[in-house]
């Protein structure tokens, strides 16, 4: 029973473990890559926080890649090719983008736009008084 | 006035979440479509020691289904992927995607078999060059091997009359 709940926990952390490094440079490239690009089965998650068959694959295809030279910009082109800009964790700034890049600065400057509208509605206008007022006042005071 | 403006700002935040909620987020659209298919030279799921390659399915109009015994929604669509198969129309092509050869041809012998032939991608290889990334997926491709329609997930039969048959006549009238 007890080793049964012990085997049920490496198994839980077993995809935690990641395959040893055979070379520490390319599998920080590898790594590097992986939190750029979007895990399409999971898709709020990175190739690299996922564990789905896919992510697995797509992380051993650009391991493979960038070990036969390949650079960067190389691996996210050939990503983009079959899974469209859609695959990157960040998205392109592009005509087809510019909503989501530039929304929620246009929602921003409305919002401060209204504030400052209504701040300056609020501001309460000087009190008049006369010196009769004054005057009266300044008995009181005394 | 104001009033107004309130309702009208309401109604756009109604609308957009309308829009927005009901789109379906795993339907990504494909960089695929209008691109050349990707060629491949795959084992046949039937006979492993021959081999299928992309190049000769040119000159025809086909779909390319990619499939596996491990996939629920595979079963599925089964049917209607039988009956688009059975109706003549074109070639039905399997992609056997991430199988083992094994359970395959088990689950073809209990379900019956509409492929013209299916090809065996037991690493997934070939997949990845598809974009695929939620099986069952179903490729349309022209005379001139170029994509020309990608359903990812299951064809239902109201896509495959409505979307996939059509289109299929269509590209079948081209030369």
């Amino acid at each position: 029973m007890r080793a049964n709940r012990l085997l049920l926990v490496l198994l839980c952390l077993a995809p935690l473990a990641l395959p040893a490094a055979e070379d520490p440079a390319l599998e920080k490239r590898v790594t590097g890559l992986a939190h750029e690009l979007r895990c399409l089965v999971c898709q709020n998650q990175t190739l690299a926080d996922s564990n789905a068959p896919l992510a697995v694959d797509l992380r051993n295809q650009i391991r493979e890649q960038l070990a036969q030279g390949a650079s960067e910009r190389d691996v996210i082109d050939f990503m983009v090719a079959r899974y469209g800009d859609f695959v990157l964790y960040r998205p392109p700034l592009k005509a087809t983008t510019l909503a989501l890049w530039a929304g929620p600065f246009v929602l921003l400057a409305l919002g401060v736009a209204l504030l400052i509208r209504r701040v300056a509605r609020r501001r309460e206008p000087e009190p008049q008084i006369s010196d009769a007022e004054r005057a009266r006042a300044a008995k009181l005071l005394e | 006035m104001r009033r107004a403006w309130v309702v009208a700002a309401f109604a756009a935040l109604v609308i957009l979440l309308a829009v927005g909620l009901t789109l379906n987020p795993r339907e990504v659209p494909s960089p695929l479509i209008g691109k050349p298919a990707p060629a491949f030279d795959l084992p046949l799921l039937h006979a492993p020691d021959r081999t299928l390659r992309q190049k000769e399915m040119l000159g025809k109009v086909w779909v390319l289904n990619v499939w596996a015994s491990w996939c629920p929604p595979c079963l599925e669509e089964h049917p209607v992927v039988t009956a688009l198969a059975r109706s003549g129309l074109v070639p039905v092509v399997g992609l056997n995607y991430k199988d083992a050869r094994d359970d395959a041809l088990s689950w073809l012998r209990r379900n019956g078999d509409p492929y013209e032939f299916s090809v065996f991608d037991a690493n997934g290889r070939i997949g990845i060059d598809y974009g695929v990334y939620g099986v069952p997926e179903t490729y349309v491709i022209d005379r001139r091997g170029v994509i020309r329609y990608k359903r990812i997930g299951p064809l239902t039969p109201e896509v495959s009359r409505d979307k996939v048959q059509p289109l299929l006549k269509e590209l079948s009238r081209e030369s």
